[in-house]
């Protein structure tokens, strides 16, 4: 009957459909093993080809699309180092660069790059002026982007502590759309009066006008550590004040609230109720869960990054 | 068995070598190695430089083209033309019949690369003078290259088994283009979650690679891959490539032939 | 053993969009053919010859049945080096030469390489290629296309062969090479299975023939026995100007032409119309038996074929094929 076809073509059909799939295991395995010998791959073409107008002729016209992928590039590589707590970012102003020269109007690039390009490992890649760089470009490019303007002040006044620089950002971008609230930033930058309250105002803004999960993490993380730092200033003097009453410091922080007739021990944003040590420093329970605290600290300290959801 | 496949192997590589297409292409290629001598005079020191990568880029992309057209060409062709009546009527199985045109497209495609090598080669030796030690890097590359080709041979036959010419050619072009990107994928099935990153992930390891293939640019800057990559992307290249000639079998082996 | 045994071989395939509807290429067909007779498979155009020769070749996979070939299961591949196959309107690669050709199907046919060169020379001979062997493949005519079809089919010398409407495309000259040619293949003690719409060929060549029609078979058997069932006519021819009753009521179908008539009649009318003129002083001059054709028995059987799917259907059929 059929059976000798069966068998012959059965046994054709059997065999290749073997091979087919151990060879498609094998692939993948090997695929894995290519990617460890290569991980940085996708960044030699930015090592070597420096220069942004290159890869934008060579891509042919579909500018956007490779836009697309280095931005893509760009997050990746920042995630990946950020996770393994690296110390150098030195390809993301590269990557960011070529993102913004393909495409000038992805703006989510040039807020990526305020946040994270100034700000120093391994936090960021402590590179300002590169930051600086790109938010000017971006401006040029998007001269109605109200935000850009705001990131461009953002990094002057942050990192750079540049007041007058972060002002004047403040002021060209009021003239946009209307936003009062940069008028109101360039004021307090030309008193940089309430430095907590401009801080807390900025960051903010930068987590309501920010769709970026990183960015808005980023804006989380500074607020919680603004308000540890408001909070423990103020304990500090309160503990300043006892002494002068009393002479002494108190024996803990619980004779401090019984005094100042507090309902129960302060607690940081986390719920944990504020320490202090034997010579009257107050400090956090957790201090490394409050990345950008600058009060609060044991002596010693060094902070980590590290982001919470909200 | 092996003598049929052997047959069928230089039967197709005959039929290839004989299609005028065929030296069109390398004109064309050798033609662009050339300019590059004109273009890299524009700045003295990179005129290795854009040689070598002008000329490599063209003998992987004319390469490319060629693998494609005449590939498909010559089994689509010979299904659609009833060629293939007269050799299936012969104690010739089906799967040999695929296997040996792989055999003969690859070796079409090793033997024009080797022509290309050599308008490469010339072209450097005009711009430079000579040839150094580093330039031995330069086969590294056209190897890794040949072994795109092997991959692009396979997935021709796989396409051309059950799609018709035009069609086999589009999906085989469009595979190469989304290979190169392979590993910007990979990075965007990393970065998705739930359901787009199983279908991205799924998608990124079953496009070929083509991406670790390309040290073109690292050649021209004299330096070499490593040796375990050199063994890895052989690997690479040869599973992926049998994983396309069996899907090619499973098929054309069930297939009525109208 | 017969060279060639269906069993039941049936095609069914599925059309439409959705590949959901059926279409029945070839009816469930059972068929015998013995060893060194010229067997004719006759139909007109889609009646599922090809059909049927490609299910014998494997290039087609049946929906159901089998077959055998020279005794051995129809898809073992080592029967495939006892058999030629001729399609229909062969294409050959473009740039191959004859003479390149024939040594490529040699090989993949299993000639050994000593007696290679010796075939090919011998077959080119005999198809009457030997002057063009060195010409590439895509300058060939379509006739010239047809002979090295043939040649690659008798190549390897085997004991069966296939032709798929071996005539088409050539002249009449060639056609009756391509007849010498069956006939010497016949000779040699070679089975030959070909398939035709040209009945006249079939009537020269074949000691049986089979008939397709709409993918069933209608008729199996020797020609003469196949002819001999369709009723014969004969021609009578009477000096007159008049048609006699007797011979009208015979149901003749009569003409007159200035003093003669001519009438066709049933051939067991024979004797009646002799009669009907001898009573009616006619002078006879001539009383001759029209042959009877393969074509009015192939005619006939489509027309019952036609008429009896209209019963079945329920419809009327014009009755015309």
């Amino acid at each position: 009957m059929n059976t000798q076809r069966l068998s012959s073509q059965t046994r054709t059909t059997l065999i290749a459909a073997a091979c087919l799939v151990l060879c498609a295991m094998a692939s993948v395995l090997t695929l894995r093993r290519v990617d460890q010998l290569r991980p940085r791959a996708t960044l030699e073409d930015v090592l070597y080809i420096s220069s942004p107008k290159v890869v934008k002729r060579a891509s042919l016209g579909y500018d956007g699309l490779m836009a697309c992928i280095y931005w893509t590039r760009a997050v990746q590589y920042f995630g990946q180092r950020f996770h393994d707590r690296s110390l150098s970012y030195n390809e993301l102003a590269p990557l960011l660069e070529m993102t913004t020269q393909l495409d000038p109007q992805l703006l989510v690039a040039y807020q990526f790059g305020a946040s994270f390009l100034a700000p120093r490992p391994p936090n960021g890649a402590g590179q300002p002026e590169r930051a600086i760089q790109l938010m000017e470009f971006g401006v040029q490019n998007n001269p109605q982007e109200w935000h850009l303007y705001y990131d461009l002040g953002f990094v002057y006044y942050m990192e750079l502590k540049d007041y007058a620089k972060a002002a004047d950002a403040f002021e060209r971008g009021s003239h946009v759309g209307s936003h009062p609230f940069l008028k109101i930033m360039a004021a307090q930058m030309a008193q940089h009066a309430g430095e907590l309250d401009t801080a807390r105002m900025m960051w903010n803004a930068a987590y309501q006008s920010s769709q970026d999960k990183l960015v808005r993490q980023n804006a989380v993380e500074h607020l919680r550590a603004l308000k540890v730092d408001e909070d423990i200033t103020n304990l500090q003097s309160t503990v300043t004040r006892f002494g002068q009453k009393t002479g002494r410091l108190p024996n803990s922080i619980y004779e401090l609230a019984t005094a100042e007739k507090w309902p129960g021990v302060p607690v940081d944003p986390d719920g944990n109720p504020y320490t202090m040590d034997h010579t009257g420093r107050i400090l956090l329970k957790h201090p490394e869960d409050f990345s950008f605290a600058t009060q609060g600290l044991p002596p010693g300290f060094t902070p980590v990054a590290k982001f919470h959801d909200q | 068995m092996t003598a049929r496949i052997v047959h069928i192997a230089s039967n197709t590589f005959r039929e290839a070598v004989r299609d005028r297409v065929l030296y069109n292409l390398i004109a064309f290629a050798l033609l662009l190695s050339g300019s590059a001598i004109l273009v890299g005079q524009i700045s003295i020191e990179i005129e290795r430089l854009v040689v070598i990568n002008l000329g490599l880029t063209a003998v992987s992309l004319f390469g490319i083209v060629i693998a494609i057209f005449i590939g498909i060409g010559l089994v689509s062709k010979e299904i659609e033309k009833r060629t293939l009546y007269t050799v299936l009527s012969r104690p010739v199985r089906r799967w040999e019949f695929i296997v040996g045109k792989f055999f003969g497209l690859a070796g079409t495609l090793v033997v024009n690369t080797f022509f290309m090598a050599i308008g490469v080669f010339g072209a450097l030796l005009y711009v430079a003078h000579k040839l150094t030690s580093s330039d031995a890097t330069i086969l590294i590359a056209l190897y890794f290259i040949v072994l795109e080709f092997l991959i692009i041979c396979a997935l021709a036959l796989l396409f051309s088994s059950f799609s018709t010419p035009l069609l086999s050619a589009v999906f085989a072009f469009s595979l190469f283009v989304i290979g190169s990107f392979a590993e910007d994928l990979r990075g965007f099935a990393g970065m998705a979650h739930g359901l787009t990153r199983w279908l991205a992930t799924g998608a990124a390891y079953a496009v070929p690679n083509f991406s670790a293939f390309n040290v073109i640019n690292l050649v021209a800057h004299g330096q070499a891959p490593s040796g375990q990559l050199i063994l890895q992307n052989t690997l690479y290249a040869l599973f992926y490539a049998g994983m396309a000639l069996s899907g090619a079998v499973l098929i054309f082996e069930r297939r009525n032939l109208k | 053993m017969p060279a060639i045994e269906i069993l039941g071989l049936e095609k069914t395939y599925m059309v439409g969009f959705w590949r959901k509807r059926p279409k029945r290429a070839l009816y469930p067909l059972s068929l015998k053919v013995e060893e060194g007779e010229i067997f004719g498979f006759l139909g007109p155009n889609g009646a599922g010859k090809t059909t049927t020769l490609k299910l014998l070749m494997g290039l087609v996979f049946p929906t159901a049945g089998s077959a055998k070939i020279l005794g051995r299961d129809w898809n073992d591949p080592e029967v495939k080096a006892q058999i030629g196959f001729l399609p229909e309107q062969p294409y050959f690669y473009d740039h191959l030469t004859a003479h390149e050709l024939l040594n490529y199907y040699g090989q993949l046919s299993g000639v050994p390489a000593k007696d290679r060169k010796r075939r090919i020379d011998e077959v080119l001979i005999r198809v009457g290629l030997t002057d063009v062997k060195g010409v590439q493949l895509r300058k060939f005519s379509k006739g010239m296309l047809q002979r090295a079809g043939i040649a690659q089919a008798i190549l390897h010398d085997p004991k069966l062969v296939f032709f798929d409407e071996p005539m088409s495309g050539l002249d009449p000259l060639g056609r009756r090479d391509v007849r010498d040619l069956m006939e010497q293949l016949k000779h040699e003690g070679k089975t030959v299975f070909f398939s035709t719409h040209i009945l006249s060929d079939a009537e020269a060549l074949c000691d049986r023939v089979a008939i397709i029609y709409k993918g069933e078979l209608r008729g199996v058997g020797a020609v003469e026995d196949l002819t001999s069932t369709v009723q014969g006519k004969i021609e009578v021819i009477w000096h007159g100007t008049q048609i006699p009753a007797s011979l009208k009521a015979l149901g003749a179908e009569c003409h007159i032409s200035g003093d003669t008539i001519r009438a066709v009649l049933a051939e067991n009318q024979q004797d009646a119309a002799i009669d009907a003129l001898r009573r009616e002083h006619l002078r006879l001059i001539a009383l001759t038996p029209l042959r009877t054709s393969l074509e009015a028995y192939f005619v006939e059987k489509l027309q019952r074929a036609e008429t009896s799917a209209g019963t079945m259907a329920g419809k009327s059929v014009g009755g015309t094929v």
